[in-house]
Formats: C-alpha cells, structure tokens, sequence
C-alpha cells in the first residue's frame, strides 16, 4: 500500500470513514437547495440572460455594435477568448498533468476544477464564434465539401489550428471528466430515495456496477486520457498564442508567446480555481477534504506561473530595445507609457507584484488573503490579453490610422454576460453533481486522513460504524 | 442448471483482499469482486488480466495522424494548393511544418474519443443500462466478493459458507439464478 511520510500534512482531516466521505458529497446533493443557492442561482441567470439579449442583439444588427474600428480590429471579444482559455487550463493541469506527477492532492479539487474547465472553454468558444458575424455559417471553419470551387480551409493559418485546438480540448475534457463522473453518479443512483432522482443517476452513472475488470480499465483509461490531455493542454495555448505569435504586428511578434501563454493561462486558472473552490467548501461543508494544504499547493503554482509571467514581462521589454527594431521598441514604450499606460500598469501590479506575496508562508496559508489575491490575478490577467491585443494594434504602421479603444455597451453585456453564464453552469453542477471524485478520494482515506496516517495499528484501523 | 450465487460482503478493502488471497490459496475461484473504488493489487489475486485498452489507443490515435496527414495533403497539395506570398505548395514535405499543429490535435482527438468508446462498449456501461452490483452499498462502503457454486464443483456449499466466514466478512448473501 501507498505509504506517506509521517511529517506530511493530512489531505483529508478529521476521522472519516469510507461513508462519512459518501455522506459529506452526497448530502448536498440531496437536500434542498440553501437560499443562498437559489439568490446566487438567480443574480447569475439575470446576468447570464442580459448578456444572450446582447449577442441575439449583436448577431441581429452586426459586429458593428461593438467598439471596433477600422484600425482595432480585435478588442474585448479576443481579449475575452484568450481569458476564459486560459481560465479553463487550470482544470486540466489538475487532473492530467498532477495526476501524472502523482499528487494526491488534486484529488480534492480536481471535479470541480475539471468542471470550470468545460464552463470555461464554453464561453471562450463563444467569442470567435460571434466575431464570425454570421454565427450560421460558422461550419465553414470546417474543411468540408462544398459548392464554392472546392475551396477549402487554409491549414497554413494558426486561426484554423485553433478551431481544432479548441474543439479537441473542450470534446476531450469532456470526455475525460465524464469517465470519471460515472463511478461517483453510481454512488448517488445507489442512494437515491426519489423516484425521478433515481432514474436521472441511473441513467447518467451509465449502469456502473463497480467491478474489478471495471476498475483496472477505468485506472488505465484515466491514466492515458491523462497522458494525452497533457501534451494537449500545452498545445492548446501555444496555438492560441500562435494567432498572435506568427503576425507581424509588433507587440505580437514575438517568440516567446508559447510559454508565457502557457504559464499565464495556468496562472489565471488557479486563481479561478481558489476563487470558485473557497467559497464552495464552505457553503458545501467541504472542509475536511479542501483545506489550508490545498490552497497553500495551489498558491506555489500561483507563484511559481506568476514568475514565470513576470519573467516574460521584462523579456518581452528587453528584447524590443535589444532588437533594434524601431516599431517594435515604440510599441512596448507605448504600452507603458501611451494612451493605455493604466492597463499596463495594473497587468503588472495585479500579475507581476501579488504572485511575489505568495513567497510568505502565512500570506499564503490565509484563506482570506488568497481570495483576495485571486480576484487581483483574474483582474491582472484580463487585462494582460487587454494590452497585448489592443495597445499593440491601436497604433500601427501609420500614425493618420492611429485609433483608440472604446467598448460599447454590448462589448460589456456580452462579457459580463458570459461570466453570467458561467456561473449558472458552475451553480448547477455544485447542486446536482458530486463535486469531490469520490472514488478517488476513498483511495487515499488511509494513506492520506488524518485518522488513519498515523495511527499505530496501520492498516485495518476499524472503522467506527 | 440452477446455479448458487454467493455474496461476502465486507466493510474494508484490506480484509476483502487478505481473505481473497485466502480463499484463491485454497483453490477456490472467485467470479467478481465489486467496489466503491478501485482495489490495488486485487487483479491478480482473482485472476483479472490487465486491460489491452492502451495498445488501442495507440492505435485510434495513429489512424488520426494518418488521418489528419491524407485530408492535408489531399487539400492544400493535390486538390487546392495555395500560393501564399509567392511561396506555392509544391509537396507535403516541404509545407509540413504548418501541419503539424492539426496532424497533433486529431491524433489526441482519434486517440481519447476512440478509447473512450470502447471502453464504454467493452464495460457495456451506456445509458440506459441498469446497475448490476448486488447491493447498494457497494459504491458507498462495502465491498463484495461474488462466488458462483457452479464455478467450484470440488466445494459443497456448506464447506464454501465456512470458508468464507472465516475471512472476516460481515455478511453473507447467496442467490439462485
């Protein structure tokens, strides 16, 4: 059996059992929704409806509505794409690439965070969608047979790549949550006393009955899906970053966008993910299984993707004058200085300067401190996609064509819409679905809770019931 | 024939498995186990081969390279080549570096989709179909182990209940099918 260190701190504490785990998931589920739940259910659907008003407005009259003009042709739509991407990395980081490390940890967190993943890349898909315009057509995005001359879609262009990027990572996050969805819906079919209850987790646990053959396929299974989300989730933001990367447009043409926006999109989904997670363990009673270790985890990687942000900050900067090329230097003096000075500096207060705060251990074992900093790297990294797509082209080549930024109400009823409807998914899945992988976190009750680890008789510790 | 099913239920893992180990010792052959979650180790107590499903996602995901590189080359070289900045596509070699993104992504998608599938066909677990554990409280706490009468001829059934109490259960079921 998997042994731990002595010293280690408990993932799960307090004295559970194999049950008390069942209960504590599952009663949620099976109460009656708090009030909180159908207020906060509530502002969410307001938000959620105002912003589809705003895009059935948008696709009705045109792009038009939106601030764009001749010389910014991308503003809040890109900017909202590449921030819920990112946002949704954090998800799969957490079940892949930790549960290729081995990291027991993730267990904890790793549905939920799997679950902000797909509500994220949902409302990314949105943007590039109603940026098409004519969001009907948007199957010609797709190399399929048509009547215009056989034209097909350019594979040349980092746009296409994203299309299958993007449509991959969504279809197989999915995927890769469900399978491991089905064991722990089985668990809420077995236990369900109401009839249509019942009938909705049978037929969503998919006839799971738990047996061996079952459980090595479904190891194996989560163990590949893991390897293959993997390198996926990596490709994914560098294409995003290719859009951006293989123009040249200085300010975007630069080599280094693969990993740094690999690093912020993580950096930016843990901060979701502490956002989302902190006050879910509390309202659910999660406390026990999601605790001060957790987030004290989830901050180093805060940290450490922080730095790594911060680093390709000043790279960035140093290599636009060390380059000597003239438009690429203005650019980045622009960025800092130009018309848009306030959201560079607050990309870097809230991305470069929060994450350093990290470095002291009480700061980040505080729950309140670190709901706080993650609302800040959520502002912080918004506004990173903000100066990156719009300072960069709001003054291009030629200085007549010099234009500035203004959202329209639209650009922010869609945006806000969209948070709107994220959270009307994330609400819905808080109440109806098992928000801790149950069977995974019985696998690590005994080497990992508090009352087994280091108990003497190790091993068959009686459960108390 | 009618066949007796027997059903040991227990309230932990390592007990289920040390009496497992026990039983198989004694030549008796266990039919199924079921559990909340995955037991470590209890494959090759009761004789369950590891699953093959990788090497088939090995081979769902080279039918997506194979895929991705056939539908490129037939578009952007043979059927449509495009001449972009002066820069024709003359071969699928030369202009494959701009492939590569997609030839990877349909590989991941042939790969997990494909797995994912058979794995659901190969557990036929798919909705709709109804749950076969022979108690509740298998996917909450309780473990158990399944044994078939028609299975162990050399055992009398008496001699098999005996058996099995003594591998710490605590309770004991049997069926006639």
């Amino acid at each position: 059996m998997h042994k731990e260190a002595a010293i280690r701190e408990p993932l799960i504490l307090g004295h559970k059992t194999y049950h008390d785990i069942t209960e504590d998931v599952c009663k949620p589920i099976e109460d009656k929704a708090p009030r909180m739940w159908y207020i906060l259910f509530g502002i969410a659907l307001v938000i959620g409806l105002y912003g589809i008003g705003c895009i059935m407005y948008l696709l009705g009259t045109g792009i038009g509505v939106w601030g764009l003009n001749k010389t910014i042709g991308w503003a809040w739509d890109i900017t909202n794409f590449v921030w819920w991407v990112g946002i949704g990395h954090a998800g799969t980081l957490i079940s892949a690439v930790l549960l290729l490390f081995r990291q027991k940890w993730r267990m904890a967190i790793n549905r939920s965070a799997e679950a902000m993943t797909i509500f994220a890349v949902f409302m990314a898909g949105t943007f590039p969608l109603i940026h098409m315009g004519r969001l009907w057509v948007g199957y010609w995005t797709l190399p399929l047979p048509n009547q215009f001359g056989s034209l097909w879609v350019n594979f040349n262009s980092p746009l296409l790549w994203d299309v299958f990027a993007i449509s991959t990572y969504l279809s197989v996050s999915l995927v890769f949550w469900y399978i491991g969805l089905i064991p722990d819906f089985a668990t809420i079919r077995d236990r369900a006393k109401k009839p249509v209850a019942k009938k909705m987790y049978s037929i969503l646990s998919f006839g799971w009955s738990g047996r061996a053959k079952h459980w090595n396929r479904f190891e194996l299974v989560s163990l590949v899906l893991a390897g293959l989300a993997t390198p996926l989730v990596f490709s994914v933001h560098s294409i995003v970053s290719f859009d951006f990367a293989t123009s040249v447009i200085p300010g975007w043409h630069t080599t280094i966008f693969p990993p740094y926006f690999v690093a912020g999109a993580v950096f930016s989904g843990f901060a979701m993910v502490q956002t989302l997670l902190l006050v879910m363990r509390k309202a659910m009673g999660l406390e026990a299984y999601i605790h001060t270790k957790h987030v004290e985890y989830m901050n180093i990687v805060i940290m450490v993707t922080g730095s790594i942000v911060g680093t390709a900050y000043i790279t960035e900067l140093f290599i636009s004058w060390y380059s000597g090329v003239e438009y690429e230097a203005y650019a980045f003096i622009n960025r800092a200085t130009g018309p848009y000075w306030w959201a560079y500096w607050a990309m870097m207060t809230c991305n470069v300067i929060s994450p350093q705060l990290m470095w002291f251990r009480p700061l980040r074992r505080s729950l309140l401190f670190t709901f706080i900093i993650s609302i800040v790297v959520n502002i912080g990294m918004w506004f990173e996609r903000y100066v990156i797509i719009v300072t960069s082209i709001h003054r291009d080549y030629i200085p007549a064509a010099w234009s500035m930024h203004y959202p329209s109400h639209i650009d922010i009823g869609v945006y806000v819409g969209t948070i709107g409807i994220f959270f009307v998914f994330f609400l819905l899945f808080a109440r109806y679905f098992p928000v801790l992988a149950l069977n995974e976190v019985k696998t690590i009750l005994k080497s990992s809770g508090e009352s087994y680890k280091n108990a003497p008789d190790h091993g068959h510790h009686e459960a108390s019931h | 024939m009618a066949d007796k099913v027997l059903y040991a239920m227990y309230d932990d893992d390592e007990v289920l498995k040390d009496g497992a180990k026990k039983l198989v010792s004694k030549g008796v052959k266990i039919n199924e186990v079921f559990s909340p979650f995955p037991i470590h180790g209890i494959d090759p107590i009761i004789g369950v081969k590891n699953t093959r499903l990788g090497i088939m996602a090995f081979i769902y995901g080279l039918t997506g390279t194979m895929l991705a590189t056939i539908g490129m080359r037939y578009f952007m070289i043979v059927d449509w080549p495009m001449n972009i900045g002066g820069k024709p596509n003359f071969s699928y070699l030369e202009n494959m570096l701009s492939f590569i993104p997609i030839t990877f992504e349909f590989t991941v998608l042939c790969a997990a989709h494909g797995m994912a599938i058979t794995y659901l066909l190969r557990n036929k677990t798919l909705p709709g179909i109804p749950a076969q554990n022979p108690d509740p409280r298998t996917t909450d706490d309780k473990f158990v182990i399944e044994i078939r009468m028609s299975e162990n001829d050399n055992f009398s059934s008496s001699d098999m209940e005996n058996m099995l109490k003594d591998t710490g259960l605590i309770e004991l079921d049997q069926k006639d099918i």
